[in-house]
């Protein structure tokens, strides 16, 4: 009983950064109808953006502490906005009216280009580099289980950014205008809506999130190399088309499922060598029986 | 996809076998004369143009999306690598021609079965969710390999016999082109392409989507478990990583910069791409940043292909 809560805490920590990621993922496949892979990439900028910034705000606020770690994560979350929203602008947008599998192989291009870049040793290099402890770690110990703050932190994050992500898609007029981007871009346009401006919302306010989910997965791993988005972002992106991808719900279902079930596979002696397998074996299986994802809707096609 | 109703490509197929099969014979005879170096990478290119040319029937003609091509390479290296290594002790060394062919051909075999798996999926799945899975595909081959201890698992399996020669490499090069070519411009095979073109369209014409679309990845995965059967018996050492995701972006990159649907131009492009890091070899750091960077400008200024000169109205499949 003891060994089921405590991999389900483990669990649900994992599936809160896996479904920050794939928030990210199906929000600009919910605008542009494109898998967008550079995010992974992003979400490893995210976290060397804190690993540069934090020696900088530890001589101003001590660290690890609260406020500390909230600046690094603010400017950090500033930075991968801006090349977030910057790739769109170079490599997305002169694609804009091209076929989508002319933008996905641009996508792998720039996913590429950026892992390769940064794995150059004028660059970051390819090894790997300790985190800096941002905030201080205390384990809860309630009764033979033991909480780390770690998770409890990554758990909350990710609580409010979803009641965030929310309050801006739901009760805001920059989300409406979203929603009815990713509804019918043409009719938006027709309504006066700035659809260029929106989706460099859309790509803003996903790579926001990959940053501070890059913080977090960063927080719990050993170090951080250039490669560190790989899996996580992978992992990410399954959750995503299991959701039903471009449905925001579907991508937070998605991301915490795949975090229990790789958890659980994980703690089973014999399965834990095939996690990397398991993740899209359920994806496949799922596919099978439900082709739009758990919370997608099945389009018919009219002729 | 209209590319291959050019009618002279329809009598070229042949040809391409022919002279496929007579530059092979004839290189081979000098290949002891040739630099190891040089050598190697002429079956590199080989290799390369058979699953280059295997894929581009699925993405190509068939208008799928396959991103799972090296697991069907894995599949059939491994399997061929351990007949041979099984086998090959067993019988005297003349018969060492016919323990390869039976390698091979049980490594395509199996690699087609594979393709069949992924094949009855993409039945229900189009766009994106099929690359997904055949993305899903490929990393679980890797996975299982990864895991195998019989086939090396993750120190990989050395010791393969080197029985891969330019004959062998350039000769089944030749006949997957002839093969892919012939059945594409087949009567039958004009559905591959109708398919891709509009599926609603293709079925309304009494043609069985499904079933165009699952003979492409049964075909399409046979010659990618041959191109890596080869390779196997070329490299003498197989490990799980040289079977990734990169390995599957690696032979899309050539399927699209040869022009999908264009055989020609997916040989030629399958030769520079093999070529190109070889070239680069002196600036080997940026050699992965070049790249990607040509991946980034390819899709920017010429989506359809380097060679393809015409463009057709209303642009490529989605």
């Amino acid at each position: 009983m003891d060994w089921l809560l405590q991999q389900l805490i483990n669990g649900l920590a994992l599936g809160s950064i896996y479904a920050l990621i794939a928030l990210g993922y199906t929000m600009v496949y919910g605008v542009l109808r494109f898998i967008n892979f550079a995010h992974a990439d992003v979400l490893m900028l995210g976290a060397y953006a804190a690993y540069f910034l934090a020696p900088a705000v530890c001589t101003v606020f001590p660290l690890p502490s609260l406020t500390g770690a909230l600046i690094v994560t603010l400017l950090s979350v500033m930075i991968c906005t801006g090349i977030g929203i910057l790739i769109e602008f170079l490599a997305y947008r002169p694609l804009r009216q091209r076929p989508r599998l002319t933008v996905l192989i641009t996508a792998i291009g720039v996913s590429l280009f950026i892992e390769f870049t940064c794995q150059h040793k004028a660059v970051f290099g390819a090894d790997t580099k300790p985190f800096p402890q941002l905030l201080p770690v205390h384990d809860f110990n309630l009764g033979g289980l033991v909480i780390g703050s770690n998770d409890l932190v990554v758990v909350v994050t990710t609580l409010v950014m979803l009641a965030a992500l929310w309050f801006i898609v739901q009760r805001t007029k920059m989300g409406t205008a979203m929603r009815a981007v990713s509804f019918n871009q043409q009719a938006a346009a027709l309504m006066g809506i700035n659809i260029n401006r929106i989706i460099s919302f859309t790509f803003g306010l996903g790579s926001a999130l990959a940053a501070i989910a890059g913080i977090l997965y960063a927080l719990k791993a050993p170090g951080i190399d250039p490669l560190m988005g790989v899996q996580p972002g992978l992992r990410a992106f399954i959750a995503a088309v299991l959701g039903g991808i471009g449905n925001l719900p579907g991508a937070a279902l998605g991301g915490l499922l795949l975090g229990l079930l790789e958890t659980f596979a994980g703690g089973i002696s014999g399965l834990s060598n095939y996690r990397d397998g398991i993740a899209f074996a359920i994806l496949i299986l799922i596919l099978l029986f439900k082709p739009a994802g758990l919370l997608g809707k099945a389009t018919v096609e009219k002729v | 996809m209209s590319s291959s109703l050019n009618p002279s490509s329809i009598t070229g197929a042949k040809r391409w076998l022919i002279a496929g099969v007579l530059l092979a014979v004839v290189v081979s005879m000098f290949s002891t004369q040739f630099n190891r170096y040089y050598l190697g990478i002429l079956v590199d290119i080989g290799i390369n143009i058979i699953l280059a040319v295997s894929l581009n029937l699925i993405n190509g003609h068939t208008g799928q999306f396959s991103l799972g091509h090296a697991g069907f390479m894995a599949v059939g290296g491994y399997t061929a690598a351990k007949i041979s290594l099984v086998i090959s002790p067993m019988l005297p060394p003349a018969l060492q021609p016919v323990i390869f062919l039976f390698a091979l051909v049980a490594g395509g075999a199996l690699a087609a079965l594979a393709g069949l798996g992924v094949g009855v999926p993409s039945l229900r799945l189009r766009g994106d969710y099929l690359a997904i899975v055949t993305l899903g595909f490929g990393e679980i081959i890797r996975v299982v390999v990864q895991n195998m201890e019989s086939v090396g698992a993750a120190s990989g399996l050395k010791g393969i016999p080197k029985y891969t020669t330019l004959g062998w490499t350039f000769g089944l090069a030749a006949l997957t082109i002839y093969f892919v070519s012939a059945l594409v411009n087949s009567t039958y095979g004009r559905g591959f392409i109708a398919v891709s073109d509009d599926e609603v369209a293709a079925s309304s014409m009494g043609i069985n989507p499904v079933r165009y679309k699952v003979t492409a990845f049964v075909t399409g995965a046979f010659f990618a478990g041959i191109a890596g059967g080869l390779y196997a018996h070329h490299k003498q050492f197989l490990s799980p990583t040289g079977f990734d995701f990169l390995k599957s972006i690696d032979i899309v990159v050539m399927v699209i910069l040869g022009g999908m649907g264009r055989t020609a131009g997916v040989v030629v492009a399958a030769i520079i791409l093999t070529l190109l890091p070889e070239v680069l070899r002196q600036f080997s750091e940026y050699r992965m940043i070049i790249y990607s960077l040509l991946i980034i400008v390819l899709m920017m200024a010429r989506p359809q292909g380097l060679f393809t000169w015409t463009r057709k109205k209303g642009g490529a499949p989605a």
